[in-house]
């Protein structure tokens, strides 16, 4: 039996900031970060707008996309860093928005930058056994940086939902195999009740995101017998631009198989929705046939592996929702003043 | 059923009343009234009391029993007190309330009365009551506030028909140079069109000076039947009809934005019992709670074509002097709106007006006046007409 | 800042998060927000859910600059009248620059928070408006 992909949907919000302008506020050299972090600006949510109503719209874009019953969806799960409440389910609000109550079970996952893509797994495992119908594995997050902390220059806004199924005629795409690795690595972390993360600084490269993306990679080419000239294109966790670069060359991908999914220049980390989005990026370009490699990572520390095989069906319904490139497309541009307002650093009464 | 008629009347000023609470003031006016109708506490029959929202601006319920006990009321002679609400129509249907008493031969001396306190809670939530009065669940949560649902209807009023925004502010200018002839107006300060225009923008397009005010105030009046009238009285002013009608709560359900179906059908109702018609009237009170509800109001009550309400207004055509003197008190914008009392300090407008007491806002040789008093963005709609003679 | 209570909220939660309103067999109205009785039918008519497709027009609009309490931290933000494309019109905001909105102008719904009970309170979500370029 196979399990994969049955939809896809993205959501970004349309307000940017440019590095340029927090570079301005905290008196730091705008080009340096630019080449550095190969990020020139990121995207910022409303004042309305929340990991909730994020993973809401990508959902519905998601349902849409292929026309499918909600009433199908067995497993909402959310997998989010930034979930409105500490107590109190982001996936029944999701769940109960695209219509998919009352049959079905819901949570919501946190695994850093990869909770989503452990949604993934995690639905996958429930309609291999069969035990749903559908899953839905939603990544999507309103990050956060502390003001004039390095990860503020990325900490982007942005949700991808996944309907996972088992129904060979229902898939876009095969999820061939995946595979985890996974440590126990305080390389980033945000304590209960805090508005911030810490991370590691420098710690959170080698020992983190490199160990842990390479050996979640070739851990799954050793099981599958595939080498990086197999697959078409290439997707990795974009914490920056130079990250999934310099991962991709350790592994032997080259620059024209992550291309397509390396949205992280002009959107900035949408972390539980990085990996997802750039593969839906991907997804958006590819042809039926094409092979898709991907590897999440997530801080804490794990990463998780998929390889994925295109379908005839994706020609039907590519086009049915917004692609990210549309939704990359004439964004807003604001200052950090508003920005400040829209993420809630200035409190209003 | 029996004729009715006017014999005392007495507003408190309007304003911003800090030394002095909800009960103050009603006990002033109704005092007042009586006073003026010279009859004693014992002839009383009855209290109505328009009060939109004790229980939000004072957390006072029990209004009634409250300004019977403070006016001496309750205590040994047991008047009975009853508290009538319709958001902002409170007064005007506390009156009417009043009149059916009295036609009916039921009651003979009975006080209509309407009273308001609304600076003791901050402004916000004087302005998250008043919102109250529409619809909650399906305006309110949305983020709707009453200068929001106004200026929709404004919004639309200029779309459809070309009304101006100098148009709207011509109202506001009217109102307060007639305002500042009158002795309780929280307001004596003429405006212009450009200051009103300059003022902040609180929903487009309505600006600050767009807007009524938030206002402490009470008013009162005494009714008895007309045929004994005479007796407290040399100037009794008599109810020739009073109507009333509801519309849909919320703005989004009417049939029509810039039309309040409410008032044009309480008019009409008013205006076949009177059997009058409009061009019988020679001065009315009407509800400008904002600039562009006394466009629509002279135009729903037949002063004004449709859609012609603001020309007419920038024309000075509703100016004391003018076609149709059209808020000679100073309307809500001027004279203040303490939302309860509202309804019955139009009708004492009319009373004065019609007794020729009204000084340098008298309408010359007035007879027949009427009020045209709104509940919420147009939910309830009451309208009186008065006349000097029987 | 409560803006409404939580079972007050929630017995129309679905309605404000889907535009689940109701629609009367007898007559063909439609009805949104939900009414269980119809205006016209009363007491003869017959009700059912009715879930709206959210396509809609400006009737009319405003830009509010001062706010209702608890929504201070969303100025200006431009409140609505929507027709929707089965007939009823209900009040909601519409997500867009200001100057953007006109009056006729095509939308379709959007899910957004509505309004918080202060820092530890619910979060209220609910449907708004974007303009419908297709």
């Amino acid at each position: 039996m196979s399990v994969g992909i049955v939809s896809y949907g993205a959501y970004v919000p349309k307000y940017r900031i440019k590095i340029d302008e927090i570079a301005r506020v905290w008196g730091d050299d705008a080009e340096i970060l630019k080449s550095g972090l190969m990020v020139y600006e990121k995207s910022v949510p409303a004042v309305d707008e929340d990991a909730a109503t994020i993973a809401v719209e990508a959902a519905r874009s998601a349902i849409s996309r292929s026309c499918i019953d909600a009433q199908r969806i067995g497993a909402v799960y959310t997998g989010s860093e930034s979930h409105p409440y500490a107590v109190k389910p982001t996936s029944t609000i999701v769940a109960e928005a695209v219509g998919a109550t009352p049959v079905l079970t819901a949570a919501d996952f946190e695994f850093a930058c990869k909770a989503g893509t452990a949604a993934v797994q995690a639905c996958m495992g429930l309609v291999s056994s069969k035990m749903v119908d559908l899953g839905l594995a939603i990544g999507s997050d309103v990050a956060q940086g502390a003001p004039g902390d390095a990860l503020e220059y990325t900490a982007a806004a942005g949700g991808v939902a996944y309907l996972i199924g088992n129904k060979e005629s229902e898939l876009v795409a095969v999820i061939e195999d995946t595979y985890s690795f996974t440590t126990d690595t305080p390389d980033f972390w945000r304590r209960e009740g805090m508005p911030y993360p810490e991370h590691g600084g420098r710690f959170t490269g080698e020992p983190g995101y490199f160990k842990h993306v390479t050996n979640a990679a070739k851990g799954l080419m050793e099981k599958m017998d595939t080498k990086p000239a197999d697959y078409d294109f290439a997707v990795f966790h974009q914490p920056n631009g130079k990250f999934p670069t310099r991962a991709a060359s350790m592994l032997g991908f080259s620059k024209e198989q992550i291309k397509p999914g390396l949205v992280v220049p002009r959107l900035g980390n949408t972390y539980s929705g990085s990996c997802m989005m750039g593969i839906a990026a991907t997804l958006d370009q590819a042809k039926p046939g094409d092979r898709i490699f991907a590897t999440a990572f997530g801080s804490g520390a794990g990463g998780d592996a998929f390889s994925i095989r295109v379908t005839d069906r994706i020609d039907e319904i590519r086009d049915k929702a917004a692609k990210v490139e549309e939704l990359l497309a004439d964004p807003v541009y604001i200052d950090y003043s508003k920005y400040a307002r829209h993420k809630g650093k200035i409190k209003v009464a | 059923m029996r004729d009715v008629a006017i014999i005392g009347i007495k507003n408190t000023s309007f304003g911003e009343q800090w030394d002095r609470s909800f009960r103050d003031l009603v006990v002033e006016a109704g005092v007042g009234a009586v006073d003026d109708a010279g009859v004693v506490g014992e002839k009383i029959d009855s209290m109505f009391v328009g009060n939109m929202s004790g229980g939000q601006f004072v957390e006072q319920e029990h209004i009634g029993a409250l300004i019977a006990d403070y006016s001496g009321l309750a205590k040994d002679i047991h008047v009975p007190s009853t508290r009538v609400e319709a958001a902002c129509a409170s007064g005007g249907l506390a009156l009417r309330q009043g009149i059916y008493a009295v036609a009916s031969g039921i009651d003979d001396i009975v006080i209509a009365a309407g009273a308001e306190k609304m600076t003791d809670v901050p402004s916000a939530k004087a302005s998250s009551a008043l919102a109250a009065a529409a619809d909650r669940e399906w305006e309110g949560i949305m983020g709707a506030t009453f200068p929001g649902l106004y200026a929709m209807i404004a919004k639309m009023h200029m779309h459809k028909y070309g009304t101006t925004s100098e148009q709207l502010a011509s109202v506001a200018v009217k109102n307060h140079h007639n305002g500042q002839h009158n002795p309780i107006a929280q307001y004596k300060t003429p405006i212009t069109v450009e200051s009103v225009l300059r003022s902040i923008m609180v929903a487009d397009p309505l600006h600050i000076f767009d807007c009524s005010p938030i206002t402490d105030g009470a008013s009162a009046v005494v009714l008895a039947p007309a045929d004994i009238a005479h007796e407290f009285t040399d100037t009794p002013i008599y109810v020739k009809a009073t109507a009333q009608a509801s519309d849909t709560i919320a703005l989004h359900d009417r049939r029509d934005i810039t039309t309040l179906d409410a008032s044009v059908v309480a008019g009409r109702r008013a205006y076949e019992m009177a059997k009058m018609g409009p061009e019988d009237i020679q001065l009315v009170e009407v509800h400008d709670c904002f600039t562009i509800a006394e466009i629509c109001a002279i135009e729903d009550l037949g002063f004004a074509k449709k859609g012609e309400g603001g020309i007419m207004t920038q024309n000075e055509e509703t100016a004391i002097g003018g076609k149709i003197p059209v808020n000679t008190s100073g309307g809500l914008k001027s004279c203040g709106h303490p939302v309860g009392a509202t309804g019955v300090k139009q009708a004492i407008e009319i009373v004065e007006q019609l007794r020729g007491e009204a000084g340098k806002r008298q309408v010359d040789g007035a007879e027949i006046g009427m009020t045209h008093n709104v509940g919420g963005s147009g939910a309830t709609a009451v309208v009186h007409i008065f006349s000097r003679n029987r | 800042m409560i803006i409404m209570s939580v079972p007050r909220f929630w017995r129309k939660q679905v309605a404000r998060y889907n535009l689940v309103g109701t629609h009367c067999k007898k007559c063909d109205e439609y009805f949104y927000p939900p009414r269980n009785m119809c205006p016209a039918c009363r007491r003869e008519g017959e009700i059912e859910d009715y879930k709206f497709s959210g396509k809609g027009e400006v009737v009319t609009y405003t830009v509010i600059h001062t706010a209702a309490e608890g929504f201070e931290n969303q100025t200006p933000y431009v409140l609505g009248i929507i027709k929707l494309e089965e007939g009823p019109s209900l009040t909601s905001q519409i997500i867009s620059e200001p100057e953007t909105v006109k009056i006729g102008m095509k939308v379709k719904p959007v899910f957004r928070k509505l309004g918080q009970d202060g820092e530890q309170g619910m979060i209220y979500y609910g449907t708004k408006f974007i303009p419908d370029k297709c």
